[in-house]
């Protein structure tokens, strides 16, 4: 596998705010790799630096083996993909309108635009009407579309930011499917999200914090390694519910009519079961997420 | 404290040829978090405007009671704070500007407003940002301020619709965190949200699809019965067999 992004001490300053502060990572050719962070972690900035958007402080940042230099931009851009749950088609427009809009944008010689919209379609099984207007379209057909659009000029690389978010789930299963088909057709995939069911779909998660890249590595790791401590989920057995010392507890948590608890000593379960079932459980990647942000236990 | 309930009932909606709500029903009453969950065009907006007698309803009931007691919509409309997806807030203003601004609008007594103020201060760790206008709040704060403004005038009930969308993992988790503490004291929480992962955090939910309600039930009772792990398989059980969601 090769490497189709390869970012080295990145810094990017704005004025005396140092928004990304010495970030090194790669992402390999056909990866589905996430980014993740809170508000204001440098995330955005970091993407805007991949799309050629924004140029670096500082540090080395290659797509496809081009470097991102000032002048350089347009060369990356073509490389490079776009596409958010948010906002990518134009409501008022048709799908044709959409389409012809963004292939005028990347300036597509009309050919090689007809030819790659027609793949696109045939490639989401799509063969209705090119003139509906998109806000008539069902969600999951316009996040698809939205695809489509994204991929018209052949990048090598997608950043999706939210793609499913607020999606019904069959829509979404489909969608992921798409990604994965275009994954073994060697597109590479940089997804950013708040929603940890999405970034459950990447092979590897980096996750950002204050500007500062504070863990790399894949789902299945990342839970494994980041907690130290059992969590359990308690269910009360008690009517009305008898609630235990919470100077027990590292982590106390409502989750619905029950509750999810870090103990600060596990001897002290005893105490507690009296009035509540006690299960222990494994943590979600949102456990992982606060616990690595945070920097508590969770 | 009082018990506040709210009785949906075979309640239809249409949009001229649109079929919004297909006869849906659910119960709602103090001490619980109740979630609507459902992708985009569920229905769930729909249903929160005809709770808050912002639409008519096409057929069907929807009651009110306090105490047992049943009221008109008039008399119970002073009880509710409405959170909705897209919050009015004034961007120029500060966070202690608008909690002054709600404070005069809702009427509320100096003293009330002092106390009020300090403990939801302290509920959403906004105390440090009092002065920062509100376009200038990362998302997860932006939500707390509404909350906050919500939570000002000291509802019953509580209608939040999508307030998690768009927020980080931690403010949402602090969210929540807020969420359950207005139910311990009493208020009646009924929040939309779109994202299946968030269902078993509440106490009850309605799951919503297309205008129809799938399920209604404690979020565990729910899935065991279903013998499914999480709401996405669910939803892939129980409805949605096809890729529209409109």
């Amino acid at each position: 596998m090769s490497t189709m992004v390869d970012v080295r001490h990145l810094f990017v300053r704005f004025g005396d705010f140092t928004a990304v502060r010495d970030v090194s990572f790669t992402v390999e050719k056909g990866e589905i790799f996430g980014f993740l962070g809170a508000n204001g972690a440098g995330k955005t900035t970091t993407i805007r630096v991949l799309c050629g958007l924004l140029l670096a402080s500082e540090g080395r940042v290659f797509i496809d083996n081009e470097e991102l230099i000032a002048g350089h931009e347009s060369l990356i851009k073509s490389k490079v993909g776009y596409m958010s749950q948010h906002f990518t088609l134009y409501d008022d427009l048709s799908i044709r309108e959409n389409m012809d809009f963004a292939a005028s944008l990347r300036h597509m010689n009309h050919a090689e635009y007809l030819k790659n919209r027609r793949d696109l379609l045939d490639f989401i099984g799509f063969n209705e009407d090119l003139t509906k207007v998109v806000r008539d379209l069902p969600t999951g057909i316009k996040q698809e579309i939205a695809l489509c659009v994204s991929l018209l000029h052949q990048p090598k690389i997608v950043f999706l930011d939210e793609p499913t978010a607020g999606v019904a789930p069959v829509a979404r299963h489909r969608f992921w499917e798409l990604i994965k088909k275009l994954v073994a057709q060697g597109k590479t995939i940089f997804v950013t999200t708040h929603y940890m069911d999405e970034a459950e779909n990447c092979g590897r998660i980096a996750l950002m914090r204050s500007g500062e890249l504070i863990a790399l590595d894949s789902p299945a790791n990342l839970k494994q390694n980041t907690f130290h401590k059992q969590l359990y989920h308690l269910s009360p057995i008690t009517t009305p519910v008898i609630l235990p010392d919470r100077n027990l507890f590292d982590i106390w948590e409502p989750y619905g009519q029950n509750y999810h608890a870090v103990f600060k000593n596990d001897t002290d379960i005893s105490i507690v079961r009296k009035h509540f079932n006690i299960q222990k459980i494994s943590p979600s990647l949102e456990d992982v997420f606060i616990q690595l942000v945070e920097g508590q236990t969770r | 404290m009082s018990k506040v309930e709210i009785t949906v009932s075979n309640v239809h909606k249409n949009f001229k040829d649109v079929q919004a709500l297909k006869g849906v029903s659910m119960h709602f009453e103090t001490g619980r978090l109740y979630g609507i969950i459902g992708p985009a065009g569920a229905g769930k907006t729909t249903l929160f405007r005809l709770i808050l007698n912002l639409l008519t309803i096409t057929t069907g009931q929807i009651t009110y009671r306090e105490d047992g007691r049943p009221l008109p919509f008039d008399a119970f409309r002073e009880k509710i704070a409405y959170m909705p997806q897209t919050q009015s807030l004034y961007a120029d203003l500060s966070i202690d500007e608008h909690l002054a601004f709600f404070k005069d609008l809702y009427g509320i007594n100096e003293q009330e407003y002092t106390r009020k103020k300090k403990e939801l201060l302290q509920l959403t760790r906004l105390d440090k940002f009092l002065d920062r206008p509100a376009g200038k709040l990362s998302g997860g704060m932006y939500k707390k301020l509404g909350l906050m403004c919500a939570l000002l005038r000291s509802p019953k009930v509580m209608l939040l619709d999508e307030p998690t969308n768009g927020v980080d993992p931690i403010s949402r988790r602090e969210f929540w965190d807020m969420l359950h503490e207005a139910v311990e004291q009493g208020i009646l929480v009924i929040m939309t949200t779109a994202y299946m992962d968030e269902a078993e955090r509440c106490g009850e939910v309605v799951l919503m699809e297309e205008g129809r309600v799938l399920a209604v039930g404690e979020p565990k009772t729910l899935l065991q019965k279903a013998q499914v792990n999480n709401f996405d398989e669910l939803f892939l059980k129980r409805g949605g067999s096809h890729v529209d969601n409109g």
